[in-house]
């Protein structure tokens, strides 16, 4: 035993309200187990993407040629600001900071977050929040008037339902949750790290999710002191937004887009933290830059504050505003593009094995590359003026939240998911969503790139019959045919899995972060007892000395 | 294809043959780097998959090279790229003169544009007539929530913003036809807030000015007067405006050309007699939610009002 220390892992000191006996509903319904909230926050996700998915479909089918009558103007017009809403608050918030919820205390070997309790209020909160923005549509109308409600088309006067308010509400409910749950994965991940698992040696997804939660905290008080403004201009006839009687619409966008631009990062570096824990394992190698990864983490995540306005240049801001902000997005194609270098060292050498996850790791890589690239046209102003607003908009937004964050989230979920449930996906199913979801976003998003530059605006509910306008647009419907068959299979997997699958060990990957020490599923109390931390690769550490041990 | 069809980077100003220009250089550079990012990770896939996972782990040989090297690459794009955009941002919105009154204002209505010739007394709505060659200077202004002028190949876009000016260079080469559309969204009807500009060569365009300052044409056939007659009895001319009529208001677009414009409802329709008769008949079965109501015409009011109407060329 000489040369390692066992540690204890400490469980919170005063017994938590939960039932233990069993795991019925109402034990659910009152846990403040972070496995289980975790599970509720994806199980939560995979609801609303059922929504958001439907609301597209339905969009696709009318768009699917030109001047369609099957959804009237204003039926479209709920459907693409709910869907936008939806995957962004609601599908792609929770998915992450479910997965965080469930693994980071897992990972820094602790057995609980810092705040249990705060943890289960920001589950609840957020799906409440959920599912009052949803409740519009039965209260009168959905919110219509984008995701990012510019004023004044969000005010009482151009939009008369009660969907904005809806909105408002919502979406400062699950902001709060938000909020809630960044605080507690920063006081989680200061304070309750296992012995000698330094800052240096945090995972690289903790990282983020660490280093994230910092954005969370820094954005989201400014939607909702913006979301605020809005619910006063409409209930109490305040005149924040309100050009004709001394307000300002551009106000609104200052206040979303410092909001806004941050949210895209906050979208975006736990999908980092799960690529740089994925294409290790199955490369067999240890993350090239591990330093580099998380420092240019600081610098996108700092710069990020900085860049909202590039988003308003057609809005009339002059030139050194416009060459300022130009300037300080196409900065951000730096560190990115360090990531990107760093995971494609990563496997350079390596031994890579091709399960569903990391097919989902690698297409992650090349089409978020393609998003990163769109996104360096919006920063360069004049090539801006032509294309924002146009299809190429909605092209690159999908290749960063789809092709990047989605299908991050999707290698997470092949990953951790025998980790959570103590089952195997089936990789048969795994490939088959992964090739048909691979096709149908190509076949619908990159083709959207095209359109734009031939003009078609976006939020248009239909369009004229212009050359190419038509077997375009056809095209991106088919394609997302392709993708809701591959999530029915997806679906599908998890639910024969859960029943029906093969029965996972404890590290099914031979991958070598805390989280598969722990039994699958991990016990109530994930860990008993851990040896202390000596390297980033803490498994292969201990195993080294058991076998020393046992050979003594 | 490029050049048979309407895309945003066909041109026919400095202005957009610049911004064409620099998503050209765009376009090679990030097509580079795609490139590589796509060929090195291929090769590595096809280099170093195996086809069972195992257990072997390997250490990573790191060498800040590859970083360093990235680092620079990236940092010389983003200086030259920073340095073609601050050239054509100067190149493209270019300071307005002292005193530079605009050549034309352009307001943007839910789902309608109105357009004034300041100088030349002349209103219109929905088609934009111009001279060629001139770099028009155009002020966007709108009356109620935020649209965007945008005709790709004439010039950079612009938001229309309610309680600001803003203004654009507007230029065209070439006469001929060009579509824009409004590009913000702006409520139920932003698909149809389409524009139509047409530029003229200088005389035409004379001649086209000239003709917008006449008063709207007389009715002539008894179809015609009445149809003119229910115009006024009826509550068309609390919105409309028809010059050298009783009817001046300016809340709907301007009429009095009605019958010489190619399109109506910002391109939702063909003009002609029978689109104007079926948009009287049910506007919010042609466009709905856009702002006229629905007025139970008979079929005797409609022919008379679609002959009056198209009657004023
Ligand atoms: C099944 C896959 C999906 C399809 C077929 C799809 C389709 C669409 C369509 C047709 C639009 C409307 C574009 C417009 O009218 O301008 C749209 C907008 C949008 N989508 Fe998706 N989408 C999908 C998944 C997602 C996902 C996973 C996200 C993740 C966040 C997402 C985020 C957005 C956003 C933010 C908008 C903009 C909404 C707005 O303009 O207000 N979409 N999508
Ligand atoms: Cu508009």
């Amino acid at each position: 035993m000489e040369g390692y220390k066992r540690n204890m892992i400490p469980e919170p000191e005063t017994p938590l309200p939960s039932i233990k006996t069993g795991y019925g509903l109402l034990q659910w319904l009152s846990s403040t187990d972070h496995k289980q909230l975790g599970i509720m926050y994806l199980w939560m996700a995979l609801f609303f993407f059922l929504v958001g998915g439907a609301e597209a479909m339905l969009m696709r089918a009318q768009l699917a040629l030109p001047e369609l009558n099957l959804l009237g103007p204003e039926v479209y017009n709920q459907l693409f600001t709910m869907h936008g809403t939806t995957m962004v608050f609601l599908v792609l918030m929770p998915t992450l900071i479910g997965l965080g919820t469930y693994f980071l205390p897992l990972m820094i070997g602790a057995n609980e977050m810092a705040f249990p309790r705060l943890n289960a209020m920001s589950l609840w909160i957020t799906l409440l929040g959920g599912l009052l923005l949803n409740f519009s549509y039965l209260a009168g109308g959905a919110p219509d008037a984008g995701w990012f409600s510019y004023a004044p088309l969000s005010e009482k006067n151009y939009s008369f339902t009660p969907g904005l308010d809806y909105y408002s509400i919502g979406l400062i409910v699950t902001g709060i949750g938000s909020i809630g749950a960044a605080l507690n994965f920063i006081v989680t991940t200061i304070t309750m790290r296992v012995k000698g698992m330094k800052m240096n040696k945090l995972p690289l997804f903790v990282w983020m999710v660490f280093f994230n939660s910092f954005l969370i905290l820094g954005a989201f008080p400014l939607l909702n002191a913006g979301l605020f403004m809005l619910l006063l201009d409409r209930q109490l006839q305040a005149h924040f937004f309100l050009p004709a009687t001394g307000g300002s619409a551009v106000l609104w966008q200052h206040v979303f887009w410092a909001f806004g631009h941050p949210e895209v990062y906050i979208l975006a570096l736990p999908a980092f933290g799960i690529i740089s824990e994925v294409i290790p394992v199955f490369s067999r190698k240890k993350i090239y830059g591990y330093v580099t990864l998380a420092a240019s983490t600081v610098f996108i995540a700092l710069l990020s504050f900085g860049v909202w306005a590039h988003h308003m240049f057609a809005v009339g801001l002059g030139n050194p505003v416009n060459t300022f902000f130009s300037a300080a997005s196409m900065l951000i194609g730096i560190p990115t593009g360090i990531k990107v270098i760093n995971w494609t060292a990563t496997m350079w050498g390596g031994r890579i094995f091709f399960s569903t996850s990391m097919l989902f790791a690698v297409a992650f890589l090349i089409d978020f590359t393609l998003g990163g690239l769109s996104g360096i046209a919006f920063a360069i102003a004049p090539i801006d003026w032509h294309i924002t607003d146009t299809y190429f908009v909605v092209a690159h937004i999908h290749y960063v939240f789809l092709g990047g964050t989605l299908f991050a989230s999707f290698a997470g979920i092949y990953y951790w998911f025998p980790k959570i449930s103590g089952k195997m996906l089936s990789e048969k199913l795994g490939q088959w969503h992964f090739w048909l979801f691979l096709i149908g976003f190509n076949m619908t998003f990159l083709i959207q790139h095209l359109l734009g530059l031939l003009g078609m605006p976006r939020r248009v509910y239909t369009y004229p019959d212009l050359p190419y306008y038509g077997s375009m647009n056809f095209i991106a419907t088919m394609g997302a045919v392709l993708m809701m068959i591959a999530m029915l299979i997806f679906i599908f997997n998890i639910f024969h899995s859960l029943r029906k699958g093969m029965k996972a060990s404890s590290n099914p990957w031979y991958a070598w972060t805390i989280e598969w020490f722990a039994s699958s599923p991990p016990s109530l109390k994930n860990f008993d007892e851990l040896d202390e931390v000596k390297t980033s690769r803490p498994l292969i550490d201990w195993e080294k000395t058991n076998q020393r041990n046992d050979g003594e | 294809m490029w050049e048979s069809i309407d895309h945003i980077f066909k041109s026919s100003s400095e202005d957009t043959e610049t911004m064409k220009q620099l998503f050209g250089y765009f376009l090679i550079a990030g097509g580079f780097v795609f490139a590589i990012v796509l060929g090195v990770t291929f090769y590595i896939l096809r280099k170093f998959k195996v086809s069972d996972h195992s257990k072997q782990h390997f250490d990573t040989h790191e060498s800040h090279k590859v970083e360093y090297l990235t680092i620079g690459f990236a940092s010389v794009l983003v200086v030259s790229f920073l340095v073609l955009a601050i050239g054509a941002i100067n190149k493209i919105q270019t300071p307005i003169p002292e005193g530079k009154e605009p050549d034309i204002i352009i307001t943007g209505h839910q789902w309608w544009w109105e357009i004034n010739y300041p100088s030349e007394g002349v209103v219109a709505a929905n088609e934009l007539h111009i001279p060629i060659e001139k770099r028009l200077l155009v002020r966007l202004e709108s009356k109620d929530v935020i649209h965007d002028w945008y005709v790709p190949a004439l010039g950079r876009k612009m938001d229309m913003i309610p309680g600001q000016s803003n203004y654009v260079w507007m230029q065209a080469l070439e006469p001929g036809h060009y579509d824009g559309a409004c590009n913000e969204y702006c409520g139920a009807q932003h698909a149809w807030m389409r524009i139509l500009v047409v530029a003229h060569e200088q005389n035409e365009y004379e001649k086209w000015l000239a003709d917008q300052k006449k008063k709207a044409s007389i009715p002539q056939t008894a179809l015609q007067k009445k149809g003119a007659k229910i115009f006024q009895d009826k509550v068309c001319s609390n919105c409309h405006a028809i010059q050298g009529t009783g009817a001046v208001a300016g809340i709907g677009p301007d009429l009095t050309h009605l019958g010489s414009r190619e399109t109506l409802l910002g391109g939702k329709l063909r003009n002609g007699p029978g689109s104007l008769k079926d948009w009287l008949r049910d506007p919010q079965k042609v466009k709905p939610g856009a702002h006229m109501p629905d007025f139970l015409f008979t079929e005797e009011e409609l022919n008379a009002l679609t002959a009056y109407l198209y009657n004023l060329k």
